[in-house]
């Protein structure tokens, strides 16, 4: 099974390819939302990416009070 | 009429294959315009229906299929009413709209609701109108209306519960999360899943298909198999009212409306 830093990696890897940002400006701690300049209707895009990448599948209330790409990766790894 | 362009909704019919296109900024919120134009639009389709085989239903915006209900129009409406006024307001055009979901239903011509990114609330009845789902992989379908102290008020839940396991419909409606298009498609509610940006192309491929068999064998197979479930359709709008007058809707409905995201989607 993948590591939570694998996870974080790719979650990572996943958002700066999708949302086309440069993948080192990103880091685990940033707050998705403000930093790839995303609505929740582009959050919702990104769930779904997640869930097809990672093969599971990740209720949207999982996002609830998470804001940062650690805290989701974590949320992911509990589905593993 | 054959072909028609509104605000919100457009439609066009050619070799036997109706389009119903919605296109409305910022995402096919269906309101009184919507509404308006869905009327119209089953009124052309008494003629549409005898000269072709099949509809499908599908969206113009780039941001998904249809985000439900105009919530911002609802609450704005519902602000200078007084209850009494407000309650009969929402059922008139619960009425109306059912009437418009319950002609596409029924319709002869086999519907497919061609689906990308979200289909929440009213989006999500709207295709659950249809014979059949064909969903892109950005596609997601959401009951969102226990968030707003509401049920699903267009005839979702008895149409829901007519294609899956009640077990399904719980999980939708009772957490109001959404669901991608694999497990649609696992749970029996989406017919195919394609490549992102391809539904409408797979969609018209199989209104071609369709169209190759005898009509009269085709309307009555699918009402054989398709029973409308009337009186639950009629239960839900009683439910739907019911609820609406309590304090928990005035007070959801604002906070929707007060939200800085222009598409306040996540729980």
């Amino acid at each position: 099974m993948a590591t939570l830093q694998k996870t974080t990696d790719e979650v990572l890897e996943l958002a700066a390819q999708h949302f086309k940002v440069p993948r080192e400006d990103l880091s685990p701690d940033d707050d998705f939302f403000k930093k790839l300049g995303i609505n929740s209707l582009q959050a919702l895009d990104l769930l779904t990416r997640l869930e097809q990448h990672f093969r599971i599948e990740l209720p949207d209330y999982e996002f609830e009070g998470v804001s940062d790409f650690r805290t989701l990766a974590e949320r992911i790894q509990s589905r593993l | 009429m054959r072909e028609f362009q509104g605000k919100a909704v457009g439609w066009r019919t050619e070799d036997g294959l109706v389009e119903l296109v919605l296109d409305r900024a910022p995402c096919n919120e269906v309101g009184s315009v919507t509404l308006g134009e869905f009327e119209q639009f089953v009124s052309a389709l008494k003629e549409l229906e005898g000269e072709a085989h099949a509809l499908i239903i599908r969206s113009a915006r780039a941001e998904g299929f249809c985000a439900g209900a105009d919530l911002r129009e609802l609450y704005r409406e519902s602000q200078r009413l007084d209850p009494k006024q407000r309650l009969s307001g929402v059922r008139d055009f619960l009425e109306r709209i059912h009437g418009v979901m319950n002609a596409l239903d029924q319709s002869p011509l086999t519907t497919i609701a061609a689906v990308q990114g979200i289909a929440f609330g009213g989006g999500f009845e709207l295709a659950l109108t249809c014979d059949l789902i064909i969903a892109d992989k950005t596609a997601r379908f959401c009951f969102p209306e226990l968030r707003l102290g509401l049920i699903p008020g267009f005839g979702g839940i008895p149409r829901l519960q007519r294609d899956v396991g009640n077990a399904v419909v719980r999980d939708l409606l009772l957490t109001g999360r959404s669901m991608n298009a694999a497990k649609a498609q696992s749970v029996g509610l989406v017919s195919q899943v394609t490549a992102e940006g391809e539904a409408v192309r797979v969609a018209r491929r199989t209104a071609a298909q369709v169209g190759k068999f005898d009509r009269a064998t085709r309307i009555a197979a699918k009402h054989f198999a398709k029973p409308i479930p009337h009186e639950a359709l009629r239960r839900e709008i009683d439910v739907f009212c019911k609820l609406f007058v309590r304090p928990a809707v005035e007070a959801g409905l604002g906070k929707f409306v007060a939200s800085t995201d222009p598409l306040p989607y996540l729980p």
